[in-house]
């Protein structure tokens, strides 16, 4: 999909990967809603992406209240039109330091799936009927690699992003037909907030960065050769992007 | 003749919606369900449907000379200013005719929206006053973007009526494939119709395609006004939807107006012998004796004589079988309004 012009919603993009893909795709050309939970760091990168020249707006919103999803989408589409492709990059680790499952809340594990899988359900269901009507759109997922290793520690997390890949294949299976595609991307380890949270003593020089990231999703996004819907990705796989 | 009830609230099971198909070339009708369009509907028959989401049009206030609700009537006009109607105190739950009248607001008069918060809240300046009636006023918001949107969405309701059993959440407001936020109303009609189902009749052969169209206010208890809805709404209608009809038209296939919003859409978007892509504000009144250039039949609610909309599915089907086939309808149980029960108005074979 060329990405100009086209209405992108992205979640989780006050900072890391969702900052940088909202810079990214409206870069590109594309019409960006960034949402956040908290309204002053997002309203700092979208005024961060007007300043470079895109269409940025932004929208807070917790994706984890069912109540919030339909006045955001409303809100998104009033401002940009009906939504080409939507990013569910917002995700929560849970309560920090991480801890294994034994010692767990179960309030605490419900929350993460709220955010993490219910809150992408909720926004694919309240985008995808235009989608299907209108015969195009991309979602993309963004995934773990805890999605598919078990770590100590990552166990609600993991099981989340593991249920977001399955829901995101599920669709793709539902709506093969149409002009739909559904994609997870795993974006590798990043330095970003969320990973120093999680590993406060990994070693950020090994760590991508998440601009670098955004711009290999990008691409794959505009990419002739797009991989089958229901796929799952690999950023460090992808080509990458001088 | 019989009254139609009006359902309280949606069903729980879409498919469970009742079809009512009156044939106007064969003067009869007949008891079908939604799920019955599969075959109700041919293999190239066009089926075009309005996606415009609902607005949260109904916006509770406060003015100088006391309490107001404010209801937007459709999107902006190219100058920012929101055509929307004054109602006096009161809410969805009194019935709309039974509604106390605004306070008399001239332009320049300021109404709050919105308790001051963070910010002073959402305000409203009137800056412009109907000559149909002074209820229908012109809004110009104290903010824009998505700072307006967000406010809309914080305070504002989708306009509702007392028939209903309790608030709406958005997501009964709004068709399934529903897109820009359009529409002071939901386009009804579409409300019953599942994305499974429209993948399944593309399956089979129908075609789908979209409108836009900024349906108005049903209802508004003000006679002067009422009597002048609908009011001018705004129509998008992409090229795409433009040659799907010119398709249609050549192949001899039926072309179906989801609602009679579409029906409204696409007749007032025959301009110049031809049906014209774009937007294009339209004020066409269609009522017996006109004659459809783009829409062959419709599928719409159950209307009743006295509403505008009984007017408009007199172009395509005469009045003693419109009649005829409500009567059956009320004695049958199919429920009106909104969340109620539909009709498919068309014919077997195009005249």
């Amino acid at each position: 999909m060329q990405l100009s012009g086209k209405a992108a919603l992205v979640t989780g993009a006050s900072r890391g990967l969702g900052a940088a893909l909202a810079g990214e795709l409206a870069l590109r050309g594309a019409r960006v809603i960034a949402v956040a939970r908290d309204a002053r760091p997002l309203e700092g990168e979208v005024a961060r992406i007007r300043g470079l020249g895109g269409e940025a707006h932004a929208l807070a919103a917790d994706q984890g209240d069912k109540d919030a999803v339909y006045p955001l989408v409303g809100a998104a589409t009033g401002l940009v039109g009906p939504i080409d492709l939507l990013v569910l990059n917002a995700s929560t680790l849970g309560p920090i330091p991480l801890r294994e499952l034994v010692d767990t809340e179960c309030e605490d594990f419900a929350r993460v799936l709220e955010v993490n899988l219910l809150g992408p359900f909720r926004l694919i269901k309240a985008v995808v009927g235009s989608m299907v009507l209108r015969g195009s759109g991309t979602v993309v997922g963004i995934s773990s690699d805890a999605a598919v290793n078990g770590y100590p520690g990552w166990g609600a997390y993991g099981v989340s992003k593991a249920a977001l890949d399955h829901l995101l294949r599920s669709w793709a299976a539902e709506l093969a037909a149409g002009g739909v595609r559904f994609l997870s991307v795993d974006p590798g380890e990043m330095d970003t907030r969320m990973h120093a949270e999680a590993m406060p003593d990994a070693d950020r020089g090994a760590l991508a960065r998440p601009e670098d990231v955004a711009r290999r999703i990008a691409s794959l996004l505009e990419a002739d050769a797009s991989p089958p819907s229901g796929a799952r990705l690999e950023a460090t796989a992808l080509e990458p992007v001088a | 003749m019989s009254a139609l009830a009006p359902a309280a609230w949606p069903v729980a099971e879409a498919s469970l919606t009742r079809l009512l198909h009156v044939d106007p070339t064969r003067g009869t009708y007949r008891d079908a369900r939604i799920t019955d369009l599969e075959t109700l509907l041919r293999p190239g028959d066009l089926l075009v449907l309005n996606d415009a989401g609902t607005l949260p049009a109904s916006l509770p206030g406060w003015s100088r000379l006391g309490l107001i609700e404010a209801r937007l009537a459709g999107p902006p006009g190219g100058s920012g200013e929101w055509p929307a109607v004054l109602f006096g105190a009161g809410s969805w739950r009194d019935r709309t005719e039974d509604r106390r009248p605004p306070p008399e607001l001239g332009t320049g008069e300021r109404i709050q929206l919105e308790a001051p918060g963070p910010d002073r809240g959402l305000q409203a300046e009137i800056v412009s006053v109907s000559s149909v009636s002074p209820r229908l006023v012109g809004l110009r918001f104290d903010r824009e973007g998505s700072a307006l949107w967000s406010a809309l969405y914080r305070i504002g309701q989708p306009v509702q009526y007392s028939y209903l059993r309790a608030t709406l959440p958005f997501w009964h407001a709004q068709t399934a494939f529903a897109g820009r936020p359009l529409a002071a109303e939901m386009p009804s009609a579409g409300r019953p119709l599942r994305v499974s189902q429209l993948r399944g009749l593309r399956a089979r052969g129908v075609v789908l395609a979209v409108v836009t169209h900024a349906a108005g206010l049903s209802s508004t208890g003000d006679p002067a006004l009422d009597a002048a809805l609908p009011l001018p709404e705004l129509s998008l209608v992409p090229s795409e939807t433009v040659a799907a009809v010119e398709h249609a038209k050549a192949a001899g296939t039926r072309v179906v107006a989801g609602g009679t919003t579409v029906v409204r859409a696409l007749e007032g978007a025959w301009r110049d012998g031809g049906l014209q892509a774009g937007a294009a504000i339209t004020a066409l009144r269609i009522g017996p004796g006109f004659a459809p250039r783009v829409v062959s039949g419709l599928l719409t609610g159950l209307h009743a004589p006295g509403e505008s909309h009984f007017e408009l599915l007199q172009a395509f089907a005469p009045r003693s079988l419109l009649e005829a086939a409500l009567d059956h309808a009320a004695t049958s149980g199919y429920r009106g309004h909104e969340f109620g029960d539909l009709s498919l108005i068309l014919s077997e074979a195009l005249p």
